[in-house]
C-alpha cells in the first residue's frame, strides 16, 4: 500500500481524498451556516425563521437546495449562453479553490505554500469575474448596472484589504497562514495574538470582508429596492443556486481569514487548555455569527457612501498604519510585539 | 511522466488554444475573456518554474485589476467587429511587413549573440537555488535593499504620471449633485425637522 501512494497515481489520488475532505466541510458548514444566517437574521426581527423541514428547521437549506436543482434552467432569449452559464460556475469554484491554503491546525492545510496569502488574495480578486460575466451575459440592463457596481465595490475594497494584511504579513515575516498562527502562540492565550497590535485593523479588516463579499450593509450589486436582484436577476435553478453558495463559501473564507490573521487560527485563549481544530470552527461560527448580526441592524449605504469610505477613510489609514507597523517591526519597538518574524529577520 | 509534466502540456495547450481565440473570436467580451484565460495559463507556468510570487502578482495584478478594467471597456464600446475584420483585409500587406521586418531585426541580433568570456560559468547559477530563499524573500532584498534608489524613483515616475492622468481629465462639473458627507452627518431631528399644529379648516 505504502509504495503505491508515493506513485503519481497514488498521490493524485491522496490529493482528491483530502480536496474532497475539505470540500465536504465546506459544503456542509455551507447548509448550516445558511440556516443559522435566517435564523438569526429572524430572531433580530422577532419572526421564528425557518421551523418546518426537520428538527427546528435544521434540514430547511436541503430542501431548498433540492428544490433549486429540480427547477427549471431558464436562460434569457438575448442572453450570451456560455458567459451566461459559465458565470455562476465561476464563481461558485473561486469561492472553493480559496479553502485549499487555509489550515485547520498545525500542519491541517491542503497546500502548505510560501505565498498562501496572496494565494487567496488573488483567487478573491478573481471572484468579481462571476459577477461581471453573469451581468453582462444577461444581456439586460439591471444585472448590467449591478456587475458594474460591484467591480467598482470590489477592487476598492480589495486596496485596503490588500493593506491591512500587508501590516501583519510585515509582523510575520511570512505569507505562510501556519508562519502566521504561530507566530501568534505565546505565554499569554488571547493576548498574544494580533488583534491587540493590530486592533484598528480588525474592525477595517471586518468591514472591508463584508463590502467584499457583497453582504449587507454593502450589498449594493443586488440592492433590491434599487436593481430588483442585481446580477442574478435572470438567473433561476441551479445557476442561481451556485451563485448564492458562491457568496456564503466566500463569506465563510472571510470568517477563516479573521480568525487566521487577528484572532490566532487553532490556537486556544486560555493558555492552560490546548490548542484544537475546534477553536479554529468556533471562531469562525463566532465571525459568522457577527456577519449575520451586522445584516439584521445595519441599513444599507448609499453608493457614494460606499466608495467615500472604501477611498477616502480605509485607503489612507490603512496605508499609514503598514508605515507605522513597518517601523515598530523594524525598530522592534513595543516589546517586540510587531515584529515576531518566523522566516529570516 | 509525473505530475509536473501533465501540468505543463495541459497548461501550455491552454495558453496557445487561448490565445488564438483571443484573436479568432467574434465577439470582443469573449476575447478577453479568453485572454483571462491566456493570463492564468501563463501564471500556472510560473508556478511550474519555482516562481510562485510572481505567478500572484500576474493574476493579482494582470487578471485581477487590469483585465477587468479592460473587460469593462470592451463591454461597453459598440464597436462592430465585423466590420473592423473586413478592413483587416486592407492593411494585412502593410501588417505582414513589418512582422518581417521585425522578425529579420531579432534574427540579426540573436544570431551574432555571443558570450564573453567567462560568462558561461557565471550564467549556471544566476540566482540562489530555490531551496535556500524564498523568491518572495530573494526579490524583495534585490527590490529594497540593493536597487532601493531606481526602484523609488520609478514609484515616483508612475506617481507623477498618476497625479498628470488626474490633473488632465479633472473639471469640476456643476451639473452634478455633490453629497457633502460631513453636512449629513452632524444633521439631527432637531435641525431636520420642524413640526406645526395644524388648525383643523385652515391649513397653514
Amino acid at each position: 500500500m505504502d509504495g503505491f501512494f508515493s506513485t503519481t497515481p497514488g498521490l493524485i489520488l491522496i490529493m482528491a481524498a483530502q480536496s474532497l475532505l475539505v470540500v465536504g466541510f465546506v459544503m456542509i458548514s455551507l447548509l448550516f451556516l445558511v440556516y443559522g444566517d435566517r435564523k438569526i437574521w429572524a430572531a433580530v426581527q422577532m419572526r421564528r425563521g425557518p421551523n418546518v423541514v426537520g428538527a427546528f428547521g435544521l434540514l430547511q437549506t436541503v430542501a431548498d437546495a433540492l428544490k433549486y436543482v429540480v427547477k427549471e434552467v431558464v436562460v434569457p432569449a438575448g442572453a450570451d449562453r456560455p458567459v451566461f452559464i459559465l458565470a455562476p460556475i465561476t464563481s461558485f469554484v473561486l469561492a472553493l479553490i480559496a479553502w485549499a491554503v487555509i489550515p485547520f491546525n498545525d500542519t491541517w492545510v491542503l497546500a502548505d505554500i510560501n505565498v498562501a496569502i496572496l494565494y487567496v488574495f488573488a483567487v478573491s480578486s478573481l471572484e468579481v469575474y462571476g459577477v461581471i460575466m453573469g451581468g453582462w451575459a444577461s444581456n439586460s440592463k439591471y444585472p448590467f448596472l449591478g456587475s458594474l457596481r460591484s467591480a467598482a465595490q470590489m477592487i476598492s475594497y480589495e486596496v485596503s484589504i490588500g493593506l491591512i494584511i500587508i501590516g501583519v504579513i510585515i509582523s510575520t515575516g511570512s505569507m505562510n497562514f501556519g508562519d502566521i498562527v504561530r507566530a501568534q502562540d505565546g505565554d499569554f492565550g488571547l493576548f498574544n495574538w494580533y488583534w491587540l497590535p493590530h486592533l484598528p485593523m480588525v474592525f477595517l479588516f471586518f468591514i472591508s470582508a463584508l463590502a467584499e463579499t457583497n453582504r449587507p450593509p454593502f450589498d449594493l450589486p443586488e440592492a433590491e429596492s434599487e436593481l430588483v436582484a442585481g446580477y442574478q436577476v435572470e438567473y433561476s435553478s441551479t445557476p442561481f443556486l451556485l451563485f448564492m453558495a458562491g457568496e456564503y463559501i466566500a463569506i465563510f473564507l472571510m470568517c477563516a481569514l479573521i480568525t487566521l490573521l487577528f484572532f490566532g487560527g487553532w490556537l486556544s485563549p486560555i493558555p492552560f487548555i490546548p490548542d484544537s481544530p475546534l477553536w479554529m470552527v468556533a471562531k469562525m461560527a463566532f465571525f459568522f455569527f457577527l456577519f449575520a448580526m451586522v445584516k439584521a441592524i445595519v441599513p444599507r449605504y448609499r453608493y457614494d457612501q460606499l466608495m467615500r469610505l472604501g477611498w477616502k477613510v480605509f485607503l489612507p489609514f490603512s496605508l499609514v498604519w503598514v508605515v507605522l507597523v513597518a517601523f515598530a517591526a523594524k525598530f522592534e519597538m513595543f516589546g517586540g510585539a510587531y515584529a515576531r518574524w518566523m522566516v529570516g529577520g | 511522466m509525473n505530475v509536473a509534466d501533465i501540468t505543463f502540456y495541459v497548461y501550455s495547450i491552454t495558453i496557445i488554444v487561448a490565445g488564438l481565440l483571443t484573436v479568432t473570436s467574434r465577439s470582443p467580451v469573449h476575447s478577453v475573456l479568453w485572454l483571462i484565460l491566456c493570463f492564468i495559463s501563463a501564471a500556472t507556468m510560473f508556478i511550474l518554474l519555482g516562481a510562485e510570487f510572481v505567478a500572484m502578482l500576474l493574476v493579482i495584478v494582470y487578471i485581477g485589476a487590469v483585465a477587468v478594467l479592460f473587460l469593462f471597456v470592451v463591454m461597453m464600446l459598440d464597436v462592430d467587429f465585423a466590420q473592423l475584420r473586413a478592413e483587416m483585409s486592407k492593411y494585412l500587406p502593410i501588417a505582414l511587413l513589418i512582422g518581417v521586418v521585425l522578425l529579420m531585426q531579432l534574427v540579426l541580433a540573436y544570431g551574432t549573440w555571443t558570450y564573453s568570456e567567462g560568462m558561461e560559468a557565471r550564467l549556471v547559477n544566476p540566482t540562489p537555488a530555490p531551496d535556500e530563499i524564498h523568491n518572495t524573500q530573494a526579490i524583495g532584498a534585490l527590490l529594497y535593499d540593493r536597487y532601493m534608489l531606481p526602484f523609488q524613483l520609478s514609484g515616483l515616475v508612475l506617481l507623477v504620471a498618476m497625479i498628470g492622468a488626474i490633473v488632465l481629465t479633472l473639471r469640476h462639473r456643476a451639473d452634478v449633485k455633490r453629497q457633502n458627507v460631513l453636512a449629513q452627518m452632524y444633521r439631527d431631528p432637531a435641525k431636520a425637522m420642524e413640526l406645526k399644529d395644524v388648525k383643523p379648516g385652515q391649513g397653514l
